[in-house]
């Protein structure tokens, strides 16, 4: 029976971890890049999560479609802050750079609010990811193993393209020094709107595959914020690996303390979080602080 | 923010007449508005916790997202002291409040400003986190999500009751404050409060002068906590009931917005800040409570984009251009 029970945590801990990774990965590269804490970065991943309940429960557009919008949609969003908000106050303190993002926070707040209740959205979801799929004679959820094999293919993507692409290398450049890498001709204004932007539209797309695991709801930026940042923290800054292992580490423990001592909620992974942090600052597997 | 902060309102150890102001227009509101006075009673007590978080971002620096977490924990002490242990007087549960989340911010700032920047965010978030799971899940003792009700508050100095019109706590409230005002006001014009100033603005020159850096942070990180846990108790008497969002992220959150709107280390800014915003709140929120939050985050993003000083800020750039103007 323990060994079902084992199975059972690491799967929906590896879903869970997986959705994690996707919506933070950005959140990771971009406060490497810009030294920007953008304590708002959970809205992009709340805005992704609307855009696909909004398009499939409203306007019966198909799944793989909604998804990509919400990849697309969240993406101009972030364009549009990056360049309005955000480039205007890199190098402004930290005070001012939380204020803004808390400012944000509660302006998609209220627009949740206003535009869609207070209640958490449902979605039905296609008809060929509901169920339960057989492997190895268990059965698991369907859409959870989607999400864990659409992650992996999105993830090996990504790697691909910052290990292996003259793009990544740019990027790459910029975080490791970005005074060097302008000096060289690297234009690290477009980059940091460039990754911005992908990060913002990978966030949209995290939240909106996580329909089912994060609950889409107005206080969704503040409930999620700390797992975001958690992952970023102890991933380490400025990288894509780190924040795999430690989105995968969180979303296996997260679902371990809460499916065998629920009476502890979250303490154990808050708990964890604050000793390695405490003790490695940079992160587990990070490199710079 | 911190270049546009002014020592003028610190200029010399002698009250000037304008630092009065408050406490005669808090005075003359005990009397002008007696149906407001539990709101006034809550201007106070959030009043007393913005000028903690002043004393922590304005004058020292360190940026923190979890100075709720102080709020709550005193406020959860003189609940359970009452609830559980039977003390209720007022006045005891307050000190034992103040201690608890001076001893609490006196551990978590050791741990936690070993290290600065990001990573320091981030820890006071995750603490403030594990505080909010704490009080969460150990229902027996705080509530859990339903709160910590049956807490009754003798009255003070066992003559004073807490009465429906919450005179008493308005008057309570106020006294508390101005003691704690007075001590703050004293510790910012010593030299620790120049030293607070010093690390603030030149931390690496402060260590080359051979100033105790960190021993200074801890210990204004001590007694901010401390103030409020004060603030917490407070909060717990005149409601006499605690809830979870004491300690949430989100109170962390609305403070801050309070001491930006007034003003981040101006003393005076935690007054004017929080008076507006609970003031606004209270007319507006009850009837828009959606634009109402859309209208604070507008106007928080206006803040760090055009108006970084706060009101107070405004209010010095416009003295100066008067002056400037009736010069020429």
């Amino acid at each position: 029976m323990l060994l079902s029970e084992i199975v059972s945590v690491l799967f929906h801990g590896a879903a869970y971890g997986t959705i994690l990774y996707v919506i933070s990965v950005g959140l990771s590269v971009t406060m490497g890049l810009m030294g920007f804490a953008n304590l708002a970065h959970g809205v992009f991943a709340m805005a992704g999560g609307y855009t696909l309940t909004t398009l499939m429960g409203w306007y019966g557009v198909p799944f793989p479609l909604a998804l990509l919008a919400a990849f697309v949609g969240t993406a101009v969003i972030g364009l549009i802050l990056e360049r309005l908000l955000y480039s205007r106050l890199y190098d402004a303190g930290e005070l001012v750079q939380v204020l803004l993002c808390i400012g944000l926070i509660f302006i998609a707040v209220a627009l949740a609010r206003i535009g869609f209740g207070a209640q958490a959205q449902r979605v039905a979801l296609p008809g060929y990811l509901q169920g339960q799929v057989s492997i190895l004679g268990r059965d698991f959820i369907a859409y959870r193993v989607f999400i864990i094999i659409f992650s992996a293919l999105l993830i090996t993507a990504l790697w691909i393209v910052i290990e292996r692409t003259r793009w990544g290398a740019i990027v790459r450049a910029a975080v490791d020094n970005g005074r060097m890498a302008q000096s060289i001709g690297i234009n690290t204004a477009m980059v940091f709107t460039l990754t911005f932007m992908l990060g913002s539209g990978l966030a949209g797309l995290g939240g909106a595959l996580g329909v089912d695991l994060l609950s889409v709801q107005p206080t969704y930026p503040f409930e999620y914020l700390i797992y975001f940042l958690i992952v970023v923290a102890l991933g380490g800054l400025g990288t894509v690996r780190g924040p795999f292992f430690a989105a995968l580490l969180i979303g296996i423990g997260d679902t371990a303390c809460k499916y065998w001592v629920p009476e502890f909620g979250s303490f154990f992974v808050f708990l964890a979080v604050t000793v390695i942090l405490g003790l490695r600052p940079k992160g587990l597997f990070g490199t710079r602080a | 923010m911190h270049p546009h902060i002014s020592t003028f309102y610190l200029a010399s150890v002698r009250v000037r007449a304008a630092e009065l102001l408050p406490w005669i227009v808090a005075l003359a509101a005990f009397f002008l508005f007696p149906d407001f006075l539990s709101l006034g009673a809550r201007i106070l007590i959030y009043i007393l916790l913005v000028l903690s978080l002043d004393l922590v971002i304005g004058y020292a620096g360190i940026v923190t997202l979890g100075h709720a977490a102080f709020f709550g924990i005193g406020a959860y002490t003189a609940g359970i002291l009452s609830a559980h242990f039977g003390i209720k007087d007022p006045l005891l549960q307050l000190a034992a409040a103040g201690t608890v989340a001076c001893l609490v911010g006196f551990g978590t700032g050791l741990y936690v400003l070993r290290t600065s920047g990001l990573t320091l965010i981030m820890l006071t978030l995750a603490i403030s986190a594990l505080c909010l799971e704490v009080a969460n899940k150990a229902t027996s003792w705080t509530g859990g999500a339903d709160g910590l009700s049956g807490v009754t508050i003798a009255p003070i100095l066992g003559y004073f009751r807490f009465d429906l019109w919450g005179k008493t706590a308005y008057l309570y409230s106020l006294a508390v404050l101005f003691v704690v005002w007075w001590l703050v006001r004293t510790l910012l014009n010593s030299p620790f409060g120049a030293s607070l100033a010093g690390i603030r603005d030149n931390r690496t020159r402060m260590e080359g002068i051979g100033a105790l850096v960190n021993r200074r942070l801890v210990q204004v990180y001590s007694i901010s906590a401390g103030i409020a846990g004060l603030a917490g108790a407070l909060l717990t008497q005149t409601n006499q009931f605690v809830g979870l969002n004491a300690l949430g992220f989100e109170l962390s959150g609305e403070i801050l917005v309070m001491l930006v709107l007034g003003g981040v280390g101006r003393l005076y800014g935690a007054f004017i800040g929080t008076a507006a915003y609970l003031i606004a709140q209270d007319q507006l929120a009850k009837k828009f409570p959606e634009d109402w939050y859309l209208g604070v985050g507008i106007l928080l993003v206006g803040v760090t984009m055009f108006a970084r000083g706060g009101l107070l800020g405004a209010l010095d750039s416009l003295t100066a251009r008067l002056r400037r103007a009736l010069k020429l």
